[in-house]
């Protein structure tokens, strides 16, 4: 009892505290890097007092990198609004196509339906080079190289499988009983996905979006491969920082700092979805 | 013509058979309680009905139209499930009034018709919230109240009273009768205690091994149970059953029973002979402290007071276990058991079925 107590008195804020230092300090530690010039990161031993400044900032918002070597384009900010569309627009995509699919294959029985799930599923099995080399073939046959569309294409690669394979699981903790109670009551099967399956599978939905597009957001050798400097994310532009006279570590921090809030903002809106605990008191447990 | 009428309904999932031939007609405004163990597809047969399963074989017919292409929307049935099955994000109002925004209805008829169910259900006060805020006796309420708010011409209630408090079940025994007069609806009600089978059914239907072995009015099924399986399924405690061999007497059918000859006060017909099984319902075994005529010695093991009766568990000479019921105070005399004791059984209503077959041999004419 005694050592229950000193166990969750003591040990674990302190054990909880260790790790959210040790995940949380290099972010803090980058936050801090991008208000500082180059001279100030790099200099020993480092310190956490210093003069911040903005110009990391406004060398990226202004697309200008100011090296010792002179003046660069850099198109930033246009990387960053490449990553915004692509990871969107594929998540919505997946979306549209997983959340029906994904109620398919928990709802109903048909043949093969395992196995073109399992197929789904295992497009993440693949190393993504393999498919790189023939898809870029392809792509240069069809036009499709260099263009969003393109690129949201092979991006379902990414989410949709996790989009299906999350949300079937939702799907299938939904008591059939409830559809079946609306259906007759008198309301047809589109309007019962619509009303009854979407709304109860919604904190798995909210889930698997905000997930896939993480993984979407953070993609990089599909972009590098299959896309140009105008369609580029943020992930492969950040290789822009790696210049001729040296690495701009205080452009890098910024760049991640910036690249990061879009994916924080939608965390924290998705919360509120995923800690819902909506399908409770459905049915007589 | 039945207004709801099944005929030859067959239904497997898998290999595994659930109806195998099931056919009832109800009359319009008629309750019917079906009844059965679990697991015989008692649920599977109001889902038939409701149109959530289609049936492998057979045909469902509501005033006269077969409804078996329609889907469930188009039946117009009206269902409460036994896990209530409430849409857990909305509140019960919501709940209550989705078969009417499936008509269309105006909002200021659907306000009007849901509070005047709600009231009738006593659940006004809790319209506004949740399912999840909800006691189970007002979930329970909640789904009876959606499946009668469109007042359906065919009612299916899948025993609505299984996850309910003993109080409430009781209550809602007595006032579920009165409140499904109002509507004069078809009903079936399903259910797996016999006791309710019987005291809200106007004619009760033993559904059993993929088939209805007897529908009939309630005291007929208890006096004259149909087959063996029946007998045993209706009252507590169970039906006393023993293998016999009835022989023709001149004064009736001679059996051979607990070490003694007892002769059944009933024409010998065509069961003399045959390998049988008696029935004797354990409210028809007499027991007494003082020997007498006719009487059969037995030992009384124990004696268990339940409610307002007593259960006697008796044991003969030849070893077979009798039980007994007797009133409270009769059975206050036995003390805790463990004596000899003196047994008088009503012959005259023992009942007897064929051992092969299970069916009931009725007394020849």
């Amino acid at each position: 009892m005694t050592e229950a107590t000193l166990w969750s008195r003591l040990l674990r804020p302190v054990l909880l505290t260790l790790v959210a230092l040790f995940f949380l300090f290099p972010i803090f530690w980058v936050f801090l890097m991008s208000f500082q010039t180059n001279e100030q990161i790099l200099r020993i031993p480092p310190s956490l007092f210093f003069s911040p400044t903005l110009d990391n900032y406004w060398g990226l918002v202004s697309g200008k990198l100011v090296t010792a070597a002179g003046t660069l384009e850099l198109p930033f900010m246009r990387n960053l609004w490449n990553s915004v569309v692509l990871s969107t627009g594929a998540v919505l995509l997946s979306l549209l196509l997983g959340v029906p699919a994904a109620y398919a294959f928990a709802r109903f029985k048909f043949r093969l339906g395992e196995d073109i799930a399992f197929t789904l599923l295992s497009f993440r099995f693949a190393p993504p080079l393999l498919v790189l080399l023939p898809l870029n073939l392809y792509f240069q046959t069809l036009g499709l190289n260099d263009t969003y569309i393109g690129l949201i294409w092979v991006y379902q690669l990414i989410t949709l499988p996790l989009i299906l394979w999350i949300v079937r699981g939702y799907f299938e903790d939904i008591s059939p009983d409830v559809e079946h109670a609306y259906r007759v009551d008198g309301h047809g099967w589109l309007k019962t996905f619509l009303k009854i399956s979407i709304p109860l599978a919604r904190p798995g939905i909210a889930a698997a979006a905000l997930l896939s597009f993480i993984f979407a957001w953070n993609n990089f050798v599909f972009a590098l491969i299959l896309g140009s400097s105008s369609i580029q994310p943020v992930t492969v532009g950040a290789l822009a920082f790696v210049t001729a006279s040296g690495i701009q570590y205080g452009q890098i921090a910024a760049a991640v700092v910036l690249s990061i809030l879009p994916t924080l903002t939608l965390a924290l809106y998705a919360q509120r979805y995923l800690v819902e605990g909506l399908s409770l008191g459905a049915v007589k447990g | 013509m039945s207004y709801l009428s099944i005929e030859q309904v067959r239904k497997s999932f898998g290999k595994t058979t659930v109806l195998e031939d099931v056919s009832l007609g109800v009359e319009r405004g008629e309750m019917v309680a079906i009844f059965g163990p679990s697991g015989t597809g008692k649920t599977v047969l109001l889902r038939l009905i409701s149109g959530v399963f289609g049936p492998d074989a057979g045909d469902v017919l509501i005033g006269g139209h077969s409804v078996i292409a329609r889907g469930p929307e188009e039946r117009d049935v009206g269902m409460a499930f036994q896990n209530f099955a409430l849409y857990p994000h909305l509140p019960a109002f919501e709940n209550i009034a989705s078969p009417l925004r499936a008509r269309g209805l105006a909002g200021a008829e659907i306000e009007r018709r849901v509070r005047a169910t709600a009231e009738l259900l006593k659940i006004d006060h809790v319209l506004h919230h949740l399912p999840r805020e909800l006691s189970n006796g007002q979930k329970q309420r909640t789904a009876l109240g959606r499946a009668l708010v469109r007042e359906p011409k065919v009612l299916l209630l899948d025993d609505p009273l299984r996850n309910v408090d003993a109080k409430l079940r009781y209550e809602m025994r007595v006032e579920l009768p009165r409140l499904l007069k109002r509507f004069e609806s078809t009903v079936l009600y399903v259910t797996q205690d016999y006791k309710e089978a019987m005291a809200l059914g106007e004619r009760v239907a033993v559904l059993n091994q993929g088939r209805f072995q007897q529908v009939d009015r309630p005291a007929a099924i208890y006096t004259r149970p149909g087959r063996v399986e029946i007998a045993r399924l209706f009252g507590d405690p169970t039906i006393n059953l023993y293998p016999c061999r009835p022989a023709a007497e001149a004064d009736g059918l001679a059996i051979e029973l607990f070490g003694s000859r007892l002769v059944l006060p009933r024409a010998a017909g065509e069961t003399a002979g045959r390998p049988c099984l008696i029935g004797l319902r354990p409210e028809d075994v007499q027991i007494q402290l003082e020997p007498a005529p006719g009487a059969i010695p037995v030992e009384l093991d124990a004696v268990t007071p339940l409610n307002v009766r007593t259960v006697l568990f008796l044991r003969a000479a030849d070893r077979s276990e009798i039980l007994a019921t007797c009133s409270e105070s009769v059975g206050a005399r036995f003390g805790r058991g463990h004596r000899q004791v003196f047994m008088r059984l009503d012959l005259a209503k023992a009942l007897l079925f064929d051992q092969a077959s299970g069916q009931h041999l009725p007394a020849a004419a």
